[in-house]
C-alpha cells in the first residue's frame, strides 16, 4: 500500500508573523517547521501502513526557497520519502493553484490513498484537499477520525457534529484527518539521523508540465483585498464574592445557553 | 561528532516532549515516588538508553555535548529521568571501554534499546567518597568467581537486569590489600531476594530524586563465570581507575542536571516574578527581586558554559578531569543556590508542593553529593592545578 500525505510547511506559529503588504499574504522567508496539523495525516499514515504490515508513506509539499525543515520532521516521523515543488513562480498562489500543483506530483506517484490534514494552520482556507481530490478525479472524504483499507476501498468514521457516519468509497482516494483524532509520534533519534538520508525530490513547474502563467500571483482567481486586525479580547467581568456569587455564575452561564 | 543540525532537532524534540508530558506530570509521580513507566518507554523510543553507545552496537554513538544537552532538557522537566539513563550509561560505557569484543557483543545490543537495563554499583555502607576502601570481594575459584559484600546507593538497581559491581579481588596471600575490579553481575529485574544469593532491598525513601529508585544489594556466595570479570583478566586490580574514567562521563552528567535544574528554578522565577504582584507593581521591578534574576541567570549561563566546555574537551579527546570537576562543583551548587532564590521569590507559594519550586530545592542537594561530593571535586581540581605547576 502506498499512502501520500499532503504536508504544509509555515512559519513557526510561535513566532510572531508578517504579512506580505502587495499580496496579503503571509511572509514565508524565515525557517518553515512542519504544519501541526498535518501531523496527523503523517501519524495516521505510518499507522495505516503498520498495521497492513507493509508499504510506504511519501510526503508531498509545496514550498518557496527549497524549504525541507518540515518534511524532514515528518521524515524522521517514519515517512520514506518526499517530492517537494519548489519554484520562485508559485509565489503567491491560491488554493486552487496549490491544489493544481499538489495533484500534478502526486499523480506522478501513484498513490492508492492521499492523505491531507482538514485545513492548514495559518491559511485556514479548508478547500485544498477536496480541490486536490477534484483535480485527480479520485473521490474524497473529509474529516476522517478512523481510516481503514479493506480490500480496494477505503473505509472512514468521518467526524460530525452529532458522532460520525461511517462512509466508504474505492481507492484510490483523498482522506482529509482531522486534528487531534491520533496522537503524532515523537520521532526516534535514529529516525531524525535517518531523515537527513531520507529521498527528497525537488521539482520546479516545468518538471510538472504546468504552465508558470496559470499559477502564482498572476494566476490567481482569489485575492485577499484587505486584512483587518481581529477584535481585541474584551476584558471579562469579575463577580465579587459576596456570598451570592454562584448565583451569579449560573445567571452568567444561562445567559450564554450553556447551561 | 555528531551533526549540529541532528542535534538540534533531537533537543527540539525533546525540548517539545519535556514540555508536553514531563512539565505538567512530573510531580504527579516525583510526590508519591512513583517510577515513570511511560515516560520512560518515551525515552527508550527516542532511543535514549543508547545515547553513548557506539552505533555498531545498535546505539547513537552521540557526542559528551550532545548528551549533555539531553540531560540538561530532561533535568528541565525532572530530574529524577537523568538518572535513568546515567548509570545504565555508565555501566555501558565501562562494557564499551573495557571490556572484551565478546562482552560487548553480549550486553551492549540490548542495553542500547532499554529492554537489557544497566547500573553501575561501586558505593557502600561504609565507602563512598572514599572509594578505594570497598569491602566488597570476589575471589576466584576456579572457573568462577564468588562474590560476598554489600552494595549502597545503587540506583536503578531493580530495573537493571546487568550490574557493573566494582569489588576486590584478595591478593594471593589472602590479604584484603588486593586490587578493585570491575565485574559485570546478571540479575534478574525486579526487588527481593533473587536466586544466586543477591538481595535487592526495597528502594531507599529519599529527599528528592525521587521516582527513580536507589536501592541496597547485598550478594551472599552469588556465583560469576569467568566471562563476566569485565576485560578478561587484565581487568584485575583496575576496577578502580576504569570507573573513575567512566565516571568523567557521570560527572559531565551531574554538571548538566544541575544546568537542567537550574534553569527550570530560574525560568519559575522570572515567570513568578513578572506576574506576582506587590506594593502595585510586579515582584520583578522591585531592584531587590531584579538583581536576584540577574545573578541568577548569570550563575546559570555560567554553569553551562563550564559544562559544554568540558563536554568538548571530552569530545576532543582532552584529558577532563580538571573540566569535569569545576563543571561539576560550579553547577550543582548552583542549581542548589537558584532552587533556593527561586524559592525565595516565590515565597510561602514556594514552599507549597502546588509549584514545583520546592521539587528543584530537593532535587538539587543531590547534584552537590552524587558522582562525588563538592569537596572531592574541590580535591581533584586542587591536584589537577597543582599537578600542572
Amino acid at each position: 500500500m502506498k499512502v501520500v500525505v499532503c504536508v504544509k510547511q509555515i512559519p513557526d506559529p510561535a513566532l510572531p508573523g508578517e504579512l506580505d503588504p502587495s499580496t496579503n499574504y503571509l511572509k514565508r522567508d524565515d525557517k518553515l517547521i512542519l504544519d501541526e496539523s498535518d501531523s496527523y495525516g503523517v501519524e495516521m499514515a505510518l499507522q495505516l501502513v503498520e498495521s497492513a504490515g507493509g508499504g510506504d508513506v511519501s510526503l508531498v509539499s509545496m514550498a518557496p526557497n527549497g524549504a525541507v525543515g518540515g518534511l524532514r520532521t515528518a521524515l524522521a516521523m517514519g515517512a520514506e520519502g518526499a517530492v517537494l515543488v519548489s519554484d520562485a513562480a508559485l509565489a503567491g498562489t491560491d488554493a486552487l493553484g496549490t491544489a493544481k500543483v499538489l495533484a500534478a506530483a502526486i499523480s506522478r506517484m501513484s498513490p492508492d490513498l492521499v492523505l491531507a490534514g482538514v485545513e492548514s494552520s495559518d491559511g485556514y482556507t479548508g478547500t485544498v484537499p477536496e480541490m486536490i481530490a477534484g483535480a485527480l478525479n479520485i473521490p474524497s472524504i473529509t474529516f476522517a477520525k478512523q481510516i481503514q483499507i479493506e480490500g480496494g476501498n477505503v473505509k472512514v468514521q468521518r467526524q460530525t457534529e452529532a458522532g460520525y457516519d461511517d462512509v466508504e468509497c474505492p481507492t484510490p482516494a483523498l482522506v482529509s484527518v482531522t486534528a487531534g483524532v491520533v496522537e503524532p509520534r515523537y520521532p526516534s533519534f535514529k529516525g531524525i539521523m535517518a531523515a537527513k538520508k531520507k529521498p527528497v525530490e525537488e521539482l520546479d513547474l516545468s518538471a510538472l508540465g504546468i504552465d508558470s502563467s496559470s499559477v502564482g500571483k498572476n494566476g490567481a482567481r482569489q485575492e485577499t483585498v484587505q486584512v483587518t486586525d481581529a477584535e481585541e479580547r474584551q476584558a471579562g467581568e469579575i463577580i465579587e464574592d459576596d456570598g451570592d456569587a454562584h448565583e451569579k455564575i449560573i445567571e452568567f452561564l444561562g445567559e450564554l445557553k450553556v447551561i | 561528532m555528531t551533526d549540529i543540525d541532528v542535534a538540534k532537532e533531537m533537543i527540539a524534540a525533546l525540548k517539545s516532549w519535556v514540555d508536553n508530558e514531563v512539565v505538567p506530570h512530573a510531580s504527579e509521580f516525583e510526590l508519591p515516588d512513583e517510577y515513570p513507566t511511560q515516560m520512560a518507554l518515551q525515552m527508550a523510543s527516542f532511543g535514549l538508553f543508547g545515547a553513548t553507545i557506539p552505533a555498531a552496537y545498535g546505539g547513537l554513538e552521540l557526542d559528551n555535548i550532545t548528551y549533555a544537552r539531553i540531560v540538561e532538557e530532561l533535568s528541565r522537566g525532572w530530574m529524577s529521568l537523568a538518572g535513568i539513563i546515567n548509570s545504565h550509561l555508565i555501566c555501558a560505557k565501562l562494557i564499551t571501554r573495557f571490556g572484551s569484543e565478546e562482552q560487548r557483543q553480549r550486553w551492549l545490543p540490548t542495553m542500547a534499546t532499554g529492554e537489557l537495563r544497566g547500573c553501575f554499583s561501586l558505593s557502600e555502607p561504609d565507602s563512598g567518597s572514599d572509594a578505594g576502601a570497598l569491602r566488597c570481594r570476589a575471589e576466584r575459584d576456579g572457573n568462577e568467581w564468588i562474590i560476598n559484600g554489600t552494595k549502597m546507593w545503587v540506583t536503578n538497581g531493580e530495573r537493571a537486569g546487568v550490574v557493573a559491581l566494582l569489588a576486590r579481588v584478595p591478593d594471593s596471600d589472602g590479604t584484603d590489600s588486593g586490587g578493585i575490579t570491575c565485574f559485570i553481575v546478571e540479575k534478574t529485574p525486579g526487588p527481593g531476594n533473587q536466586s544466586g544469593g543477591i538481595t535487592v532491598s526495597p528502594k531507599i525513601d529519599k529527599l528528592g530524586y525521587r521516582g527513580v529508585e536507589t536501592v541496597e544489594m547485598s550478594y551472599v556466595d552469588h556465583h560469576l563465570g569467568e566471562d563476566q570479570l569485565l576485560g578478561g583478566d587484565e581487568g584485575i586490580g583496575n576496577g578502580l581507575r576504569w570507573a573513575l574514567a567512566a565516571l568523567e562521563l557521570g560527572r559531565i552528567n551531574v554538571a548538566a542536571r544541575g544546568v537542567g535544574v537550574a534553569q527550570a528554578a530560574y525560568d519559575a522565577a522570572l515567570a513568578y516574578a513578572k506576574e506576582r504582584q506587590a506594593f502595585g507593581r510586579p515582584i520583578s521591578q522591585h531592584q531587590a527581586i531584579a538583581f536576584k534574576l540577574a545573578e541568577m541567570a548569570t550563575k546559570l549561563e555560567a554553569a553551562r558554559l563550564l559544562t559544554y566546555e568540558a563536554a568538548r574537551k571530552a569530545d576532543a579527546g582532552e584529558r577532563v578531569d580538571l573540566a569535569a570537576g569545576m563543571a561539576k562543583l560550579f553547577a550543582s551548587e548552583t542549581a542548589s543556590e537558584l532552587a533556593l532564590d527561586a524559592m525565595r521569590i516565590h515565597g510561602g507559594n514556594g514552599y507549597s508542593t502546588e509549584y514545583p519550586v520546592e521539587r528543584y530545592y530537593r532535587d538539587a542537594p543531590l547534584m552537590i553529593i552524587g558522582e562525588g561530593t563538592s569537596e572531592i571535586q574541590k580535591l581533584i581540581i586542587s591536584r589537577a592545578l597543582l599537578a600542572e605547576d
